[in-house]
């Protein structure tokens, strides 16, 4: 079913609607094991897609794949029209993990900052330069606003909870202003109300930039509400559309080339039951 | 006799007068150009090495200079040469044990092991060499800035620069690699390159720095001021600025108060060091626990407030 979404939206499209990022029968080798092949996928702005599946499946390698840190061994994937390459200002990246010691003592705005600026060489001259350091610290403060951060943006981060610390290393993505936020788990080791709000800062920030959204998550759940799409990945395969389509008995068993069962609780929620389940659940050791 | 020093050098109310004396002789106008520009780079680099939480390689290269300045004595190489040879084979092995350890925390067992080894081949080398040498040693460990000669100055003087300049060109990408290397990565920042890079300008700065301070108390300039300098501010610009105003002022006062008492000048330097970083760390704990009690229920309410 992915295919036909796929082919309608690349036919019907003119250059100004032309999908941010277009992942084309895409491969990836780790260490001499295929992690999935054949990916097929248009991205269009705006949009708000999950990447979902079992650990180890290869979420985090999608995600690298299109920011370029992962070579393809098949297929190429096109970056607003240009292929995937390192260090692209267009895309601003969380990476897994993160959360600063208690120890690091450096403000929230200064990491905020480095996203704008932190690559470049030499230091800044603000007294020469004060147009472009005012216009630095503003695009720093609109990113901190939009993840709303204001409040403890001037703390130590090492201070802050894991949910606040998630909301300042987004806000470090968007300073760019990308038209791609690519997020790996942001929504792991928060709490349930945390994963929420930080789930709907960020549907709220691809709704007002224009930004497509890319987010690895190990439950869909929490974000259910807030997206348009999902990458399914399991078992090298992958399947791509709403919830609704991908998220089903049929195309779960398929991927995962066993049957499971999908149920739906009465408030929304979605459990995955069987094979799947066990995977998904599993931090470690997942047979092939 | 501390009296009958008093008589020939003592402080006045005339600061001229005071800094007019201190510089009266030619090896003290050494002493003070040398130990400023040792100080200004260690603040900068001491700085990263506390932020990178790499205190202990870097405490760990400059021993190892030991064996690198005993050695260089026994073979006939200039010091500086010797001990910056030795601080880049320090370099290599700290790196690659971290690329090895596949994190960016240190393998400190790994670390330390590598550095007793460096001090037994240090011993080794002091046994092998001239009784003259032997009783220099205690230079190489506590310092000797009083004895700086004009040809250690233009050395200073020369890496002092070359320092300065590559650090501050580098500044802002070392800084991003050092809190969060993995987005530096993706913003093509070269992480490794950089992480080596800062050890092999940390091993030229211990080189140099050793004559001041001795391999022993380098720490007290490069890892004292940028701790507490951390410590009053969370901005990195401004913190880098007081880290090196830290270190200029331990030195400096330092300098002038081991000039008019028959103590030594690395003894000051890292007391008034270590004295600073106590009171400045005793009053925090102070501060955190009594007036600043409002800053707990300030945190509770922006949390809930955050969240929703």
């Amino acid at each position: 079913m992915h295919e036909s979404s796929f082919s309608s939206l690349s036919t019907a499209t003119p250059a100004t609607l032309a999908p941010v990022i277009q992942v084309e029968d895409a491969a990836v080798d780790l260490a001499g094991r295929t992690i999935w092949r054949e990916v097929r996928l248009a991205v269009q702005a705006g949009e708000f897609l999950a990447i979902l599946g079992p650990n180890g499946a290869g979420k985090s390698t999608l995600l690298k794949a299109i920011l370029g840190l992962i070579p393809l061994s098949a297929g190429k994937i096109i970056v607003l029209g240009q292929p995937a390459r390192r260090g692209n200002a267009a895309i601003g990246y969380v990476p897994q993990r993160r959360h600063f010691e208690s120890d690091v003592h450096i403000g929230g705005r200064s990491i905020v900052r480095l996203g704008l600026d932190g690559g470049n060489w030499g230091l800044p001259l603000p007294f020469l330069q004060p147009r472009k350091a005012r216009e630095a610290s503003m695009r720093v403060q609109e990113a901190i606003d939009l993840v709303g951060a204001t409040a403890y943006a001037d703390r130590p981060i090492g201070e802050l909870s894991g949910g606040e610390q998630q909301r300042l290393l987004i806000a470090q993505a968007l300073v760019t202003r990308p038209r791609i936020l690519a997020l790996d788990e942001p929504l792991d080791s928060l709490d349930l109300r945390n994963q929420q709000g930080v789930a709907g800062v960020i549907r709220q920030i691809s709704r007002e930039t224009g930004a497509a959204v890319l987010l690895v998550a190990h439950d869909v759940n929490p974000i259910l509400a807030a997206v348009d799409r999902v990458v399914y990945i399991a078992h090298g395969q992958v399947a791509v559309g709403t919830p609704q389509e991908v998220i089903t008995t049929e195309t779960l068993s398929r991927l995962y080339n066993t049957p499971v069962e999908v149920l739906r609780a009465s408030d929304g929620r979605i459990v995955v039951v069987g094979q799947a389940e066990e995977e998904v659940d599993s931090h470690a050791h997942r047979p092939r | 006799m501390l009296i009958a020093l008093a008589d020939t050098v003592s402080f006045s109310w005339d600061v001229f007068a005071d800094i007019q004396m201190l510089l009266h002789y030619h090896f003290m106008q050494n002493a003070y150009l040398a130990a400023t520009l040792v100080a200004l780079v260690a603040g900068v680099i001491g700085y990263f090495m506390v932020l990178r939480d790499q205190s202990f390689a870097g405490h760990s290269l400059a021993n190892v200079g030991f064996a690198g300045a005993t050695g260089a004595a026994l073979f006939g190489i200039t010091p500086v040469v010797g001990l910056f040879l030795a601080g880049l084979l320090a370099a290599v092995g700290i790196q690659s044990l971290n690329l090895a350890a596949r994190q960016n925390r240190q393998s400190d067992i790994a670390v330390g092991a590598v550095f007793t080894a460096s001090l037994a081949l240090g011993f080794l080398f002091i046994h092998l060499s001239t009784q003259e040498y032997a009783a220099n040693v205690y230079n190489v460990l506590f310092g000797n800035v009083l004895g700086i000669s004009d040809a250690d100055v233009r050395v200073i003087v020369w890496s002092t620069l070359l320092l300065m300049a590559v650090l501050l060109f580098i500044a802002r990408p070392l800084l991003f690699a050092s809190i969060d290397p993995d987005v530096a990565a993706a913003h093509g920042v070269p992480v490794r390159v950089l992480s080596f890079g800062y050890l092999v300008l940390l091993a030229l700065e211990v080189a140099v720095a050793v004559q001041v301070v001795g391999v022993l108390l380098i720490f007290a300039l490069l890892v004292t001021p940028a701790a507490i300098a951390q410590y009053v501010t969370t901005r990195p610009a401004v913190s880098v600025l007081l880290a090196v105003a830290l270190a200029l002022l331990f030195t400096w006062v330092g300098l002038a108060v081991g000039y008019v008492t028959p103590y030594p000048v690395g003894f000051f330097i890292t007391t008034f060091a270590f004295a600073t970083y106590v009171l400045v760390r005793g009053g925090q704990f102070v501060w955190e626990r009594t007036i600043n009690r409002g800053g707990t229920i300030h945190r509770a309410r922006t949390a809930m407030g955050g969240s929703v």
